[in-house]
């Protein structure tokens, strides 16, 4: 099968415009994702998808991944000038990467069995119901999977038909996927209470207030 | 603050008479199935529309038993997610090991003894065969062929769970690879004994095939029903035997050859019309071609290490990166997509349920059947709620 590159090279020249880059992956026998901005998505699936060459008509895996806003530290060698020497000296640079999510498409081909190409869709921010696009109607298979997504990542996949929660129930607040969620209060009933459960029932149940 | 008053009184809802376009249509009447219908394998719910008995629409309700598998996994570490893998689709704990195994060997590049590779393909052939026989008992017992052929098919996997047990020590939550091999080995008399069991396994298939293969009431409630083409089953992502019923040539040992299945010589079972007697059919084929791969293993098995000595069940840190591992379990495709960030916990751990995808053209399958095919249909698709809702 064809590398990441010569499916960039081709990818570009098919659909314009699209931005395309390989991420890296330093397990040696994973393969290197392709990302994918999300206002072409939906064309160079089409094309993965009816490209001869290609075919990947069996889109096996999709899913989500949540990447919360990071500190990243870098070491920088700057000149400064210590008591009238000028001297090289390193320095800790430390940038803010903003949070984003991820949907991950895991794509295979049935028909000439081969694969898998990963492709990646980012959104911009971490917000409650972050946009993306939809594939389903390129592959069928992704309706279930990313209703799950929406469900448990909460990213709004534009264009899907009947995007709603799968797993949790309808009336759900929060996305349970997401890094930053915190699980609910609640706890085992316990007729005598005590230490760690005694403290979780005076959470839940605040002592009542005499009149 | 109770909800009782808000309940309806039934649980079903006449709907108006007209459709969506505004044409004439009978009474529709929705009728909630499940969570606690028996034909549902567990707690599933079908929100199905009918017009007299036959279906105009048909929605899959479930999450029953969501516990977010995925969230708890992310939290512990590689080893500890293995027995909690068992849990996934209950019926297979082996294959379900084996996947997540395959997965972690591929993002950490560790080897596998040739001795434990045969191992794994006598576990994952013997699941694969009392996955089989049972998903057929359900099968016909969703039909109306109360107990009798079910406890045929459950008096065989017990002969095989007493292999799991004494291998392992536990009937169904197997517990039993681990990455780089697995966890013991098997004794000479265990292979006898497996041996013993696979030789006499075609006689009982032929009779189990006795009952039903040209079973009248089997043929006319299955021939045409439920008919899933070529097309829609690859675009909507079916695996397993419901894709090869469907007559696509598509099976993962065959395709990615991993573990050591090269080495043996088996063929693929193909469906020709996509309907539910297919899919019946491709799952006695299916075992028999089990049954060929497990003689070929039990004969060729050689002596050796189970376990890679590299590799480290305490602290197991793999390097950044990611991996998606997937092997052909008996349900269909089942991978396990797993981000590493160095720690001793996996970043991202996700599970690619194989019954959860196939339910995604259950509505497809059932539009225009009657009420009582959507239960066969459902049937022949062999979903595991512990899957489903992860």
């Amino acid at each position: 099968m064809e590398t990441p590159e010569q499916i960039k090279t081709r990818l570009e020249m098919a659909v314009p415009g699209a931005k395309i880059e390989i991420l890296p992956n330093d397990c040696p026998a994973g393969e290197r994702p392709l990302l994918v901005d999300s206002a072409h998505a939906l064309e160079v699936a089409k094309y993965l998808c009816d490209d001869p060459q290609l075919r990947l008509d069996y889109c096996s895996n999709v899913t989500g991944v949540d990447w919360p806003e990071t500190e990243l530290t870098e070491k920088i060698k700057v000149k400064q000038v210590v008591d009238g020497v000028e001297k090289e000296v390193e320095e800790l640079k430390k940038t803010v990467r903003p949070g984003f999510l991820e949907v991950v498409y895991h794509l295979y081909s049935m028909e000439l069995k081969h694969g898998p190409v990963v492709l990646r869709q980012r959104t911009t921010n971490r917000e409650a119901e972050a946009p993306a696009v939809s594939l389903t109607s390129v592959w069928r298979g992704c309706e279930f999977q990313e209703r799950e997504v929406f469900d448990l990542f909460g990213i709004r996949l534009a264009g899907h038909p009947d995007l709603r929660r799968i797993l949790m129930w309808d009336g759900f607040k929060g996305f349970p996927m997401r890094r930053d969620y915190v699980a609910p209060d609640d706890f085992e009933y316990e007729p005598t209470p005590h230490d760690e459960v005694l403290e979780q029932v005076q959470k839940h149940y605040p002592p009542e207030v005499k009149a | 603050m109770s909800t009782v008053a808000e309940m309806p009184s039934q649980n079903y809802e006449i709907l108006p008479k007209t459709s969506e376009t505004g044409e004439p249509i009978g009474e529709l009447l929705e009728v909630s199935m499940g969570p606690q219908h028996p034909s549902t394998h567990g707690v599933f719910r079908m929100d199905v529309v009918l017009d007299g008995e036959k279906v105009v629409k048909l929605k899959p309700v479930f999450g029953y038993l969501h516990r977010n598998h995925e969230k708890i996994a992310e939290n512990i570490s590689y080893l500890s997610s293995m027995p909690y893998t068992d849990r996934l689709d209950y019926f297979c704990s082996m294959t379900n090991n084996w996947a997540y195994a395959l997965a972690v060997e591929k993002l950490s590049g560790l080897a596998v003894p040739e001795r434990a590779e045969y191992i794994r393909v006598i576990m994952a052939e013997l699941t694969r065969l009392q996955n089989h026989t049972c998903l057929i008992g359900f099968f016909v017992q969703d039909m109306g062929a109360l107990g009798t052929p079910l406890m045929y098919a459950f008096r065989e996997r017990e002969k095989i769970l007493d292999l799991f047990e004494s291998v392992s020590g536990a009937r169904m939550m197997c517990n039993y690879m681990r990455f780089g091999g697995v966890r013991c080995d098997v004794t000479p008399e265990w292979l006898a004994q497996a041996k013993q069991l696979v030789d006499g396994y075609g006689k009982f298939l032929d009779e189990f095939e006795a009952l039903f293969t040209e079973n009248e009431i089997l043929l006319a409630r299955t021939q045409g029903v439920g008919v899933l083409s070529k097309e829609l089953a690859v675009s909507s992502s079916v695996t397993g035997p419901m894709l090869r019923a469907a007559g696509v040539n598509y099976d993962i040992r065959k395709v990615d050859k991993y573990g050591i299945y090269n080495w043996f010589d088996y063929k693929v079972p193909l469906g020709e019309h996509g309907d539910t007697y297919d899919r019946y059919m491709i799952r006695v084929l299916e075992m028999r071609e089990s049954v060929k791969i497990l003689q070929q293993a039990l004969c060729d098995i050689p002596a050796g290490p189970v376990m890679n000595p590299k590799a480290k069940l305490r602290g197991f840190r793999p390097k950044p990166g990611e991996a998606y591992g997937r092997i052909e379990a008996p349900k269909g495709e089942l991978g396990f997509y797993l981000i590493s960030d160095g720690s001793a916990n996996p970043y991202r751990y996700r599970v690619r349920p194989p019954s959860f995808i196939n339910l995604t053209i259950l509505e497809d399958m059932c539009l225009g059947h009657r009420i009582a095919d959507t239960v066969v249909i459902l049937g022949s698709v062999d979903i595991v709620l512990g899957e489903v809702d992860r």
